[in-house]
Parts: structure tokens; sequence; C-alpha cells
């Protein structure tokens, strides 16, 4: 009953969109603010403001507070926020087309394909022609697509209706082999590819605005091919077959989203690492406030999911500064006891 | 508006579904039997456009089923599945709102006002107004079935697919979700094509019924014709039986389960050690219950029985209500009203007369008590006035052999006409019109048989069955008549 109270409370969907984007610029302004040295908020707004409209002068703020923003803090938040935006909104798009409130781009093994993708790649010194640094993330997000439909076809393979534990036992499988050739690859390089493994546990800093142009095209690609997807999820995640009697050509939006998935995770495993568990815990959030309604559960999540890796990366670097953890730790520690929880809450239903 | 050509096809390896034709008009609520893997899902999924075939046409109005897109179809055809499944908590009308997908258009797909007012309509039409801001997952298995129904409605469908619409439901919604469909089949034009489980159901609703045997048809006609004893039991092969509905013109099935040997009470039957003579009172206990088709105050009609009482009443005896009398009576002497056939008599049931005949393959066991103070002349009964004093010629007859129903009336008739025999020769007058009399105006009858044993198909005069009935009751009567007589006279 109380949650049925809190549902109808927060119904209201305008209000949703101002209290996501609320929470999304709030983690914002402290992500940039807060750190070895402190920078009051007012001067970020101007800095950022002078940097958009250039008529806005800079007098009175300090060259060196600009410069933490403009070249270190700010490139890292809106780093964090690509990622973290992704990784929801891939993670609820999941959610929907496999029916399966535990999906995410981590625990289906997804990320680890990326992973795979970005380790060969640079293991074997891939280059595509004219793609330049776009490289790195187009063989993620190629793998990332492989390793899904390796997944998916498996599990139909080992039971037809793909029940929600059986797609997670498979990417675990998929995840440990994928993870011990990552390994492999690792120990045949020797020292060149060490740096490869702090970078696979997931992290944000130190990587500049060029990280944010590989980034952003494929995530507009990819939020955009989901978001005019949100009808069909909302039908796909009532069966393929329930789907397909409301009219929904099924085969074709499947893939859609497939494919989104797969091009949003890639390009965030390729500029960040594997990040776990943000996809899980932000659309299962997003849904418990909202409503399952994939029109407002994707945008919400684009929203949540960038607020939350914001405050997970401030969190990563200033909890035993100056020693940075990496911010897939974070991220695992909120989220695996979420998932454990949403297991538990699903075995007491069936 | 909807024709199936020689559909062939089904999963990877054999076909499930063999060669199947058949034809359903705009309108019709057309029903799909058959025993499990006899291919009535496949061939819905293949109607619904989920499952591929691998031969044959499946045309809807006119159109080749692999011509529409799948918008085109879900605006022609909906389905409700057996089962729904919804891993996330989303709102009834949300629900039932995506029934309206196939009719939105542009990239946009906006919510048109026209929308609002279907899915509106349909709740309204399907019940489920009152729960449209709840979680289906809060909602009951029958609540959540409607809800599916609604969203189905929502399509604004010209033909609705069903598979076992009313499996999880109880009997109520059973009978609502049934009567709304045959009210829209038949007042909007609605095409229902239904699976179901349970013949009785769709003996009752259905135009027309296909029986699928293998994944093949066995039979495509009215429910009279389809729901035949010999064919369903065949095609399902199990033990069912016929019979007709109380209430409406539709056959109606019931399974006969099977006894096991220890059930079976061969040895045991009704013979003169089960009468039991007290004052004022006959009583017959069965070791089990019979069939019985009787004229009793309680237990009469048709049913079974395990306990026969005949008992004796004053001549003074008046109640407004003598059923409940003697209901009352029956549980005071210790007995359950529900499997006793109670008779009342104002002759002294001492005086009763029986008789057990032993044949070859069965026996029967007739006792009668008689008292001709109320005879009437049949032929000219009009000139009695009418008064209801207890019966004074009580007849049971107790087979044991197994009857049919043809066999049950026959022995009525034997009994009845050997009874007037009886009469008859005693010299038995009408009072009223000085004729001879065929019998008293309040006698009851009762026929009970073991139904284990022999078959006796007939039971007229000259039938084995009847030539024992026919003696047994004229003896017994002609005795049972001296015997009162006999008192009077005293």
């Amino acid at each position: 009953m109380q949650k049925q109270y809190i549902r109808m409370y927060l119904n209201n969907k305008i209000l949703a969109y101002v209290l996501a984007a609320a929470f999304l610029l709030s983690a914002m302004l402290m992500g940039i603010s807060i750190g070895t040295v402190s920078v009051p908020p007012m001067t970020i707004i101007k800095v950022i403001a002078a940097e958009v409209l250039p008529f806005i002068s800079l007098e009175n703020t300090d060259t060196m507070h600009s410069n933490i923003i403009m070249n270190i803090r700010l490139p890292r938040v809106l780093l964090a926020g690509l990622v973290g935006a992704s990784l929801a909104i891939a993670g609820a798009a999941f959610q929907g087309l496999l029916r399966n409130p535990l999906a995410d781009p981590y625990t289906i093994g997804v990320s680890s394909g990326a992973s795979l993708g970005a380790v060969l790649t640079l293991f074997l010194g891939l280059s595509i022609p004219f793609a330049g640094m776009f490289t790195l993330p187009l063989f993620s997000i190629l793998f990332s697509f492989l390793t899904i439909f390796a997944v998916l076809l498996f599990a139909r393979n080992i039971e037809r209706s793909m029940k929600v534990e059986t797609i997670i036992l498979t990417g675990i499988i998929f995840s440990s082999f994928l993870g011990a050739l990552i390994s492999l690859m690792i120990a045949l390089t020797g020292e060149e590819l060490r740096q490869i493994i702090g970078w696979l546990l997931g992290s944000v800093s130190m990587r500049g605005w060029a990280y944010i142009n590989i980034i952003l095209p494929f995530f507009v690609i990819g939020a955009i091919l989901l978001l005019v997807n949100s009808k069909e999820l909302n039908a796909m995640s009532f069966g393929e077959e329930k789907a397909h009697h409301i009219g929904v050509d099924v085969q074709k939006r499947k893939m859609m989203v497939l494919i989104a998935g797969s091009i949003l995770t890639g390009a965030a495993v390729a500029v960040s690492g594997t990040i776990g568990f943000v996809g899980l815990v932000i659309p299962h959030l997003t849904r418990l406030l909202w409503g399952p309604d994939h029109k407002h559960l994707l945008p919400l999540s684009i929203l949540m999911g960038a607020g939350f890796l914001i405050i997970a990366d401030l969190v990563s670097r200033t909890i035993i500064a100056p020693t940075e953890l990496p911010i897939g730790v974070i991220t695992a520690i909120i989220g695996a006891p979420v998932f454990a929880i949403i297991l538990i809450k699903r075995k007491n239903k069936l | 508006m909807l024709s199936v050509q020689q559909i062939t096809g089904g999963y990877a390896g054999a076909p499930v579904v063999k060669n199947i034709s058949f034809e359903v008009e705009k309108g019709e609520l057309f029903g799909i039997l058959g025993p499990n893997g006899s291919g009535k899902t496949t061939i819905l999924k293949m109607l619904s456009g989920i499952l591929p075939y691998k031969s044959g046409d499946i045309l809807i109005k006119g159109k080749n089923l692999s011509q529409y897109t799948p918008k085109e179809l879900a605006k022609i055809i909906a389905v409700l599945p057996q089962h729904s499944s919804q891993a996330f908590s989303y709102t009834v009308k949300e629900t039932v709102s995506l029934g309206r997908y196939a009719h939105q258009k542009g990239w946009f797909q906006s919510w048109s006002s026209e929308d609002e007012a279907t899915v509106n309509r349909v709740m309204e039409q399907t019940g489920i107004s009152q729960f449209q801001d709840f979680d289906i997952q809060q909602l009951s298995g029958g609540e959540r079935q409607r809800v599916f129904l609604a969203q189905a409605l929502a399509q604004e469908p010209e033909i609705l697919l069903l598979d076992e619409p009313t499996n999880h439901l109880d009997l109520s919604y059973q009978k609502e979700l049934l009567d709304l469909l045959s009210v829209w089949s038949k007042d909007c034009g609605l095409t229902v094509i239904s699976i179901f489980h349970d013949l009785n159901l769709a003996g009752l609703y259905c135009d027309r019924l296909l029986l699928l045997e293998n994944g093949e048809v066995n039979i495509n006609h009215v429910p009279n014709e389809v729901l035949k004893e010999g064919r369903i039991r065949e095609v399902y092969r199990t033990k069912i039986e016929k019979l007709p509905h109380p209430r409406v013109p539709a056959p109606q099935m019931v399974l006969v389960p099977e006894r096991s040997q220890a059930e079976s009470q061969s040895e045991k039957r009704v013979d003169p050690a089960s009468l039991e003579v007290k004052e004022n009172l006959l009583v017959l206990r069965s070791p089990f219950p019979l069939k019985t088709m009787s004229s009793g105050v309680t237990g009469s009609g048709t049913g079974w029985n395990r306990i026969f009482l005949n008992r004796h009443v004053s001549k003074n005896y008046d109640c407004s209500d003598h059923r409940a009398e003697m209901a009352e009576f029956v549980r005071n002497i210790g007995f359950e009203p529900g499997e006793t056939v109670g008779m009342m008599t104002a002759v002294y049931v001492e005086d009763y007369s029986s008789k057990f005949c032993e044949e070859e393959t069965f026996s029967v066991y007739v006792v009668v008590t008689a008292g001709v103070g109320n005879a009437v002349d049949a032929s000219k009964s009009e000139v009695h006035s009418h008064h209801l004093t207890p019966g004074t010629i009580n007849t049971w007859v107790f087979v044991n052999g197994n009857l049919t129903e043809e066999a049950f009336i026959q022995c009525i008739m034997t009994a009845t006409e050997a009874k007037t025999r009886a009469l008859h020769d005693q010299q038995v007058k009408d009072s009223v019109t000085g004729t001879i009399a065929t019998g008293t105006s309040t006698d009851s009858i009762l026929i009970a048989a073991t139904q284990q044993g022999e078959n006796l198909e007939y039971a007229g005069t000259i039938t084995p069955l009847g030539k024992v009935i026919g003696k047994g009751v004229y003896e017994c009567t002609v005795m049972a008549i001296q015997n009162s007589q006999r008192r009077i006279k005293k």
C-alpha cells in the first residue's frame, strides 16, 4: 500500500524530470567543486557560462580555478556522466527486452565482451583505416554485439523459455571465459599491457576531452535508437509473443534494441573500462520511483545514471584521498547488494 | 472471414499439424477441441502469425496471412494467451493502453482522444475500471486475465483468438467471460476462435466445434454432432458419458472413474437380508448406493440412494409441507435425506409382501405394500376430486444388474402394468365410478439398480428382466392386497 502511495505521489512525470535533472545538476556541481582544491559553485557556473557565452568576462576569477574546471574536473564529470547515462539506459533496455530486472551489461557478460574487443585491439595493434581514434570503441561495440548474441543463443539452447537465472548464469560463464582470455593476452605481452589491468577495473580519471569526443556520438546514436523504441520495449516486456500480437515487428525491433545496447556498452567500456552494476541499480531504482513505462524510464535512467556515476566517481577519488579507488569498486559495493535483494525478492514471489 | 487451407507444420521435426482445413464465418463462436498434443495451440499460433507453417494457406479476409505487416494484422486479430507474463509492475491502464499500439501512427505515436476513449470503454466492458491505477501484479489471476482481455479488445479486433481462456478462472468468472464473448460475437459481429479444455463449456457456448486428433481434423460440426459419446471416448481414450443439459439444449459429457478391484462390490447385492421390518416402518439398507428412479417423497426423480424407507402414517396425516416433514423424520431416525428414498402409506407396512427372484445372471427383489381404499380407474379419474392422502400402493423393485435409462423406464411400465392386472384380478373397484380400478390415487414406485454385473438393456414385458418384474410385482401386489384386506376384516 505504501508503495502504491509513493507511486501515486511521484506519478507526476514533469516532477519526475525536474527531480532527476536537479539530481544530475547537483551531482555535477559537487563533482566539479569537491577535490584537493575546492572550487566554489558560483565560480563553476561563471567559468562554464563564460566558455559557452564569450561576452561574459572572467574578471575576479582565479585562473587556477578555471584551469581545474575546464581541463580536469569538467571533462572528468562529463565523461562519468556520459558513461553512467550509457550504461543505465542500456541496462534499462536489456531489462525490458529480456523481461529480467537482473539484466545489465555487466551481469549478462556484454561488458566483458567489449573489454575483450578493446584489449584485442591494443594487443594486435589493430587500426581501422580512417577510423582513427574510433577504432577502439568500434571493436568494443562489435565484440559487445557478438557477445550478447552468443549469450542469448547459448541461453536459448539450454532452455527455450530463457529463464532469468539461465541468462545470468550464461552471462557469468561468458564473463569468466572472456576474462580468462584477457588475462592470457596480458600475460603474453608482459609489461606494456599491465596498465590495462587498472583500466579494466574501470576509471574515468585523466581521460580529458578526447574521450568525451569518442563516447558522445555513440551515446547520442544509441540513446536515440532506444528512445524511439520505448513503446516497443513496453510491449516486449510482456513477452515477444505478446508484443507480436499487439502489432510489434519483434525481430526488427529486438535487433535495434540489441544493437543500440551494444553501441552504448561498447563505447562506455572503450572509454572507461568495465564498470559494473550501474545498468542494474539505476533502472531498478527509477522503475521503483516512477513506474516501468519505458517512455519515461529510459530518459529518466539517463539522468539518474549520469548523476549516480558522477557521485560514485567523486566518492572513489575522495574517500581515501590522495589514493584513488577504481570507480568500479564503488559501484560494485552499492550494486552487488541491490542485485542480491532483487534476486531474493523474485525468489519469494515465485 | 478466416480460411485455413490444408496447412501442415509445427516445430522442428515431424509436423504437429497435418493437412488441416476449416473456415470460420464472421460473428461465429468457434471452438477448437482435442486431447493434449493434438495440435490445438500450434494451430492458434499459426493463425496469429507467430509460428510459420510448412505448406498450405491461411487467408484472413481473403488476403494471405504472410502479406500482412504485424501492425495490420494486430488491427484484425487479437490474441488472449493462456498465460501472460508480467516482469514489471505496470498499472492496469498502462497494460490495456498497449493494445492501442497498432492504431497509433508516426514516429511519436501520440496518444489520441480516440485511443483514450477506446481504452476506457474496454475497461468498462471487462469490469476493470476500478482497478485502473493498480499494479497488475497485485491482482488475482481472474482479474489479471480480464486485464489482458481488455488489452486484446483495445486492439478493436475483428477476430479474437483465445487459448483456454477459462483456465485459472473460478466458475463464476468462466461463465461471465464466456457470456461476454457470446454477446460480443452475436451483437458486435466479433469472430471468436477459442481452444477449450472443457468439453461442456465448449458445447454450451460454441456455434461450431473443431475436434482435433493427432494433428488432424476428426470432425468440424455443430456441438451436438461433435460431442458424441463414442467419438469423445475414442479421441480422448477415456470413459465418458453424455447427458442432456437440464436447461439448455446442449450436450454435457461426464467422466466415469475407473473402479478399483477392491471397490467393485460384485458379491454384494440387494436381497431379503437387506430388509428390516420395524414398527410402522420398512427399512431397506443397500450396502452401497443404487441408481434410482422413483416417485417417493424424498429422493424422487433420478439419483443415487442407499436407504429406502416406507413409512406408515395415520389416515389423518396432514402436513402443509410433507417433504420437509419427511426429511425431518428421516434425519430423526438417523439417516441422511440426501441418500434416502422415502415413501409414505396409510397401510400397515407389516402387511408388506416381497419376492426375491434369482435368475442366471441377475436377480430382482420386489417389495410391495398395498391398500386399496383410494382405488381409482385412471380412465375415468376426472370424476374424482383432488385430495392428497398418502400413497396406498408402494412398489419397490431392486435389480442386481446394470440398467440403461430405457430399461429404467420400461421397468416402471412393466411394474405398473403388472400392478393394474393385480387390481383387476382382485376385482378392486373405483368407489366413485364403480368400474375396475387401475391403481390408487397416490401410488409410488421405485426402481433401483446396482449398476454392476449383467448389462440389462431392456426391461419390456417379454424380456428376461421384464418377465421377472412383471411376475414378481403381480404376485406381491396380490399378496399385499390380500394381507391388508384380511386385517380390515379382522
